[in-house]
């Protein structure tokens, strides 16, 4: 193998490592000056790596260092989409970091979600064990540190304590069912596992343990416990990542992985996620609904959105995989939408983030209300919003392979999702409020973003092209 | 010689050993060593696999020194945020994290 195909199938990988470089560096060097740059220095290399790593520059699937990793064009957008989720995050959190007692780890922060992100794709493209293992910890391992970043807040480091002890028990539990694969195959390349899989008791064994690690990680329900907490504790901007690009992250690889490695115990794994994807959606759904906290209440969200992403992976087609990427896309910026408004409220009015707080909001910040409303309508599937044609393509796409009831029971929760979605919208713009948030300008990064997260919101279900993209790339893995 | 059986029963008990002090221990640091005995039972159990199942190649092996390396960086970050715990609250018991519920 030459060394000109590392650089023409890893060129995503390669150029965000020069991205992390730059950030550290730049951390080291930069005098006073130049840190109050720093913000736009950032954004602008993502966004340069972004337009240079947007779309496939190859139509077919590749394998270098000899399997360990894959490059294939499906990858790439999932790639891009998870980058873009990290140029919002980075433009949201501008108006937290720049607060006193940030601003010195402003660096860090930039390095710490760069190197996560750089696990991520490691994880997806992984075509062995091994990269695959140390794709997901180089995802949490820094992903810890970013949730526990405020570490004077009492809240933010026992999240960060929950968050980095469910990871180790998860990546022991998965680890451990890991080594039994290798023990009955003798072998840990993903191509070369699929012919000695059998589905022998061991092996279900091993695929359940193996499961349950990488489900911590997606926050299923049985394995859901941290997420509430992590996510209340954590800085906002975090949340909003960990909610959005760590966990389609984990989602897609778990679905890579599924289809490619374990296809001859296709029964024994559908079942699993047919049981997990009922209990997320319910349960996530019920625990929603008493929620006051609003970061805790999108945190359920999420654990219930994610129950929606796996009816796209139990489907196991390759238009199950498009409905996945273009649900995570979706997801994305209306989850983005309304984490930006909670957090820039939160840094305006010293850190409410209480759904009674946001009595009468619509009076005070008409805009900011308008946002919150359309990204909660989107997340809830209301038809105009792009919300509703992502949810339509997966219930389609798991309808497609036969899953009747799990639909019709997925279809009864977006109903009660409804409910309690509509609750925020009812404190905005019904619920009286006799000192409401103060009016305030929010900072112009702030306001780039949001604007970024409705356009996806407005456009996306409209622009069918978005999907036909998409789908033109999700043939075979 | 030592049977493979053996070496698989020391790395299930270590396994659930682990599992159990998880689940039962009330303090940080008891917790963290509980997951690292269920990592070092991983270890065992693919460096086990590859000496007697398949000895011809070093795949197990290498995992296990991958997954030493990775979970002494896990235990690094995690007796960070444990030592930040103690400054906050000046212990760390399991029950003083109890902010956040529900």
């Amino acid at each position: 193998m030459d060394y000109s195909a590392i650089f023409s199938y890893m060129y995503t990988e390669i150029a965000l490592v020069g991205v992390t470089a730059v950030a550290l560096i730049y951390d080291l060097i930069a005098g006073k000056c130049g840190r109050r740059a720093f913000h736009g220095v950032i954004c602008a290399l993502l966004l340069l790596f972004i337009a240079g790593t947007v779309w496939p520059y190859h139509g077919e699937t590749a394998r270098i260092f000899g399997g360990m990793y894959i490059y294939s064009p499906s990858y790439v957008i999932i790639k891009s989409i998870l980058a873009i989720g990290t140029l919002l995050v980075f433009l949201q959190a501008d108006s937290w970091l720049r607060k006193e007692d940030t601003e010195f780890k402003r660096g860090e922060f930039y390095v710490l979600t760069l190197s996560t992100l750089l696990g991520m794709d490691f994880m997806i493209s992984a075509g062995h064990f091994m990269m695959f293992f140390i794709g997901l910890e180089l995802a949490s391992v820094p992903m810890a540190c970013l949730v526990a970043f405020d570490k004077y807040k009492h809240n933010s480091a026992e999240a960060g304590a929950k968050y980095i002890l469910s990871a180790l028990f998860a990546s022991g539990l998965m680890l451990y069912g890991i080594s039994f694969f290798y023990g009955t195959t003798g072998t840990l390349y993903f191509d070369d596992m699929t012919s000695g899989i059998n589905g022998s008791a061991l092996q279900i064994l091993a695929m359940v343990f193996f499961f349950t690690g990488l489900g911590f990680k997606i926050s299923l329900v049985p394995f859901h416990l941290w997420t509430a907490d992590t996510y209340e504790g954590a800085p906002t901007a975090v949340t909003s990542y960990l909610s959005v690009v760590s966990k389609a992250a984990a989602a897609f690889a778990l679905m890579v992985v599924l289809i490619k490695v374990f296809a001859p115990m296709t029964e024994y794994w559908q079942m699993l996620l047919y049981i997990v994807t009922v209990l997320s959606i319910t349960v996530a759904n019920l625990f929603a609904i008493r929620q006051k906290n609003l970061k805790r209440f999108l945190a359920f969200s999420s654990i219930s959105q994610a129950g929606y992403i796996m009816l796209a992976v139990i489907s196991g087609t390759p238009y199950g995989m498009t409905s996945l990427i273009y649900y995570v896309l979706v997801y994305m910026v209306a989850n983005m939408a309304a984490f930006g408004v909670i957090s820039v409220i939160e840094q305006n009015s010293g850190g409410k983030v209480g759904m009674d707080d946001y009595n009468g909001l619509y009076r005070t910040n008409p805009k900011l209300a308008i946002v919150m409303m359309l990204a909660v309508f989107s997340l809830a599937g209301i038809p105009p919003f792009a919300g509703f044609f992502s949810k339509f393509f997966i219930f389609a796409a798991a309808f497609e392979q036969g899953f009747h009831v799990l639909v019709f029971i997925a279809l009864i929760n977006t109903i009660i999702s409804l409910y309690y979605y509509m609750l925020v919208v009812k404190a905005m713009f019904i619920n009286p409020n006799d000192s409401p948030i103060a009016s305030f300008r929010s900072d112009n990064s702030t306001r780039l973003s949001l604007l970024l997260c409705l356009a996806g919101i407005l456009v996306l279900g409209i622009a069918s092209s978005v999907f036909d993209g998409i789908n033109l790339y999700s043939f075979g893995l | 010689m030592v049977h493979m059986e053996y070496y698989l029963i020391v790395s299930t008990i270590m396994m659930f050993v682990g599992i159990y002090g998880f689940l039962t221990r009330r303090n940080l640091l008891a917790m963290l060593i509980s997951v690292e005995l269920i990592l070092n039972s991983v270890d065992i159990n693919f460096v086990v696999f590859n000496r007697f199942l398949f000895p011809g190649q070093l795949e197990g092996f290498f995992f296990a020194l991958f997954a030493i390396g990775i979970s002494a960086a896990e235990t690094a970050v995690a007796i960070a945020i444990i030592i930040n715990i103690y400054r906050n609250m000046r212990n760390i018991q399991v029950k003083n994290l109890d902010k956040m519920k529900w």
